[in-house]
């Protein structure tokens, strides 16, 4: 089986019912998308898929043969945050950070499909995610930001690669 | 999860109707969003799985008067349907979340079995109120049927598509229990249809929806919220128990009957 993921074409050697969240994690390595409760409740195993936000633990891998597949890695880098991670890191909607991976990629594919800054419309885009610290008003207020084209100046320091610079707002 | 597992994608839906056979050994993936935890926590272990996402059943036919929903549709699509059959929309947007209504499909939904510790099956409470035909495949090959017929048997069968008449009016009323989705403890449709009968359905039953035949007969609409509680069996499970729901579903049938009257 074939997958492109961010962007890089992968061979898949997991069986064909394994989870899209196994595949990603364990086979490929990558572990932004988060395994929570494995039953679609909480939302932090979301990737795009085609473009669209969609549960990788309910996805058998075979289920989405061919597709691509983005995790919160492959909407920005380092260098050149996307917007929505801007708007997070702006707004502190980051806490401890377990859903924050697919909070950005239901609000990435909410702002890709000219959603607003509605606030009620951003929570019913948003009614899938669970943030256990209850940071909810500043995760939608990042949203909000995105969906008004609002932009930020965020740095990420050298010392901390990987990490946005919460501190970083120019 | 076995290596053993056969996996089999049809592209058609003939294909898909030829390869479940009879449907013994057959495990289904639609949208997979109820059975793949259940493979997940070893629920269930697949010796054969059909993996339905590409055979073609993602159909929605809504141009006449007739509305033909393919099995595969995904329920977030069925909002496309809110000037033509309301109740059909909200009852689907009330569903999980953007993304979970994405993935699961109306025929997984409808087909769904028994959970446990919250009801399932929340659509077809609008399809048996919308008297909808079930047309689907498995021993003795392809038929079609009323959907409350082909309820009792759905777990022996592929269902392959649902179609009605359009109502003259539809009214949905549910009962939720807040959680991180806001699950359906109970909810009734009520249908009126174009000769002017008037058509009530309930989910959030102990077994499968049922229609409420003894209400839909009822004088006025106290009488039909009364008459609703012997038209069903009701079950205790972890949303609420059923002395709750025998008191719930009255409320519900006389909101539904009050709706359908405003939009007369």
């Amino acid at each position: 089986m074939n997958l492109t993921v961010n962007g890089i074409a992968r061979e898949i050697e997991s069986a064909p019912l394994t989870t899209l969240l196994d595949v990603l994690r364990e086979e490929l390595g990558v572990t932004s998308p988060k395994v929570g409760c494995e039953q679609g409740g909480c939302g932090s195993c979301t990737v795009l898929v085609d473009g669209e936000p969609q549960r990788a633990c309910l996805t058998a891998v075979a289920a989405v043969e061919g597709a691509e597949v983005t995790t919160v890695e492959g909407i920005g880098t380092a260098d050149s945050l996307s917007a929505v991670q801007q708007a997070f890191t702006h707004h502190y909607a980051a806490q401890c950070g377990f859903c924050t991976s697919g909070m950005m990629l239901a609000a990435e594919a909410y702002v890709q499909r000219g959603g607003t800054d509605d606030r009620e419309a951003i929570q019913e885009a948003l009614a899938g995610h669970v943030c256990r610290c209850t940071g909810y008003v500043k995760i939608i207020d990042a949203v909000a930001a995105v969906a008004r084209g609002e932009e930020f100046d965020i740095t990420v320091t050298a010392a901390s690669p990987g990490m946005t610079n919460l501190g970083g707002v120019q | 999860m076995t290596k053993a597992t056969e996996v089999i994608s049809p592209t058609s839906a003939d294909e898909a109707a030829s390869l479940f056979g009879d449907g013994s050994g057959v495990t289904v993936i639609a949208g997979g969003t109820i059975v793949v935890p259940d493979i997940t926590y070893g629920r269930v272990a697949p010796g054969k799985a059909l993996l339905l996402g590409g055979a073609g059943l993602d159909t929605l036919d809504a141009a006449g008067s007739t509305v033909t929903v393919g099995a595969g549709l995904p329920v977030q699509r069925l909002s496309e349907l809110a000037e033509d059959v309301e109740a059909l929309a909200e009852c689907a947007l009330n569903v999980a979340d953007y993304e979970v209504r994405r993935q699961g499909t109306v025929g997984g939904n409808v087909c769904a079995g028994a959970a446990g510790d919250a009801p399932r099956g929340d659509l077809q409470g609008p399809f048996l109120a919308l008297d909808a035909t079930a047309r689907s495949a498995g021993a003795g090959g392809e038929r079609s049927e009323p959907l409350e017929e082909f309820l009792a048997h759905r777990k022996d069968r592929l269902l392959l598509d649902l179609t009605f008449e359009k109502p003259a009016a539809s009214a949905f009323a549910s009962l939720d229990y807040p959680h991180t989705h806001a699950y359906t403890v109970l909810a009734v449709t009520g249908v009126r249809a174009a000769d002017g009968t008037v058509r009530l359905a309930a989910t959030g039953l102990a077994g499968h929806g049922a229609r409420l035949r003894a209400a839909e007969a009822a004088a006025d609409a106290d009488a039909a919220g009364a008459a609703a509680v012997g038209d069903v069996t009701l079950g205790d499970d972890a949303l609420a128990s059923a002395w709750y729901r025998e008191r719930a579903l009255p409320v519900l049938v006389r909101r539904v009957l009050a709706k359908l009257g405003e939009a007369a």
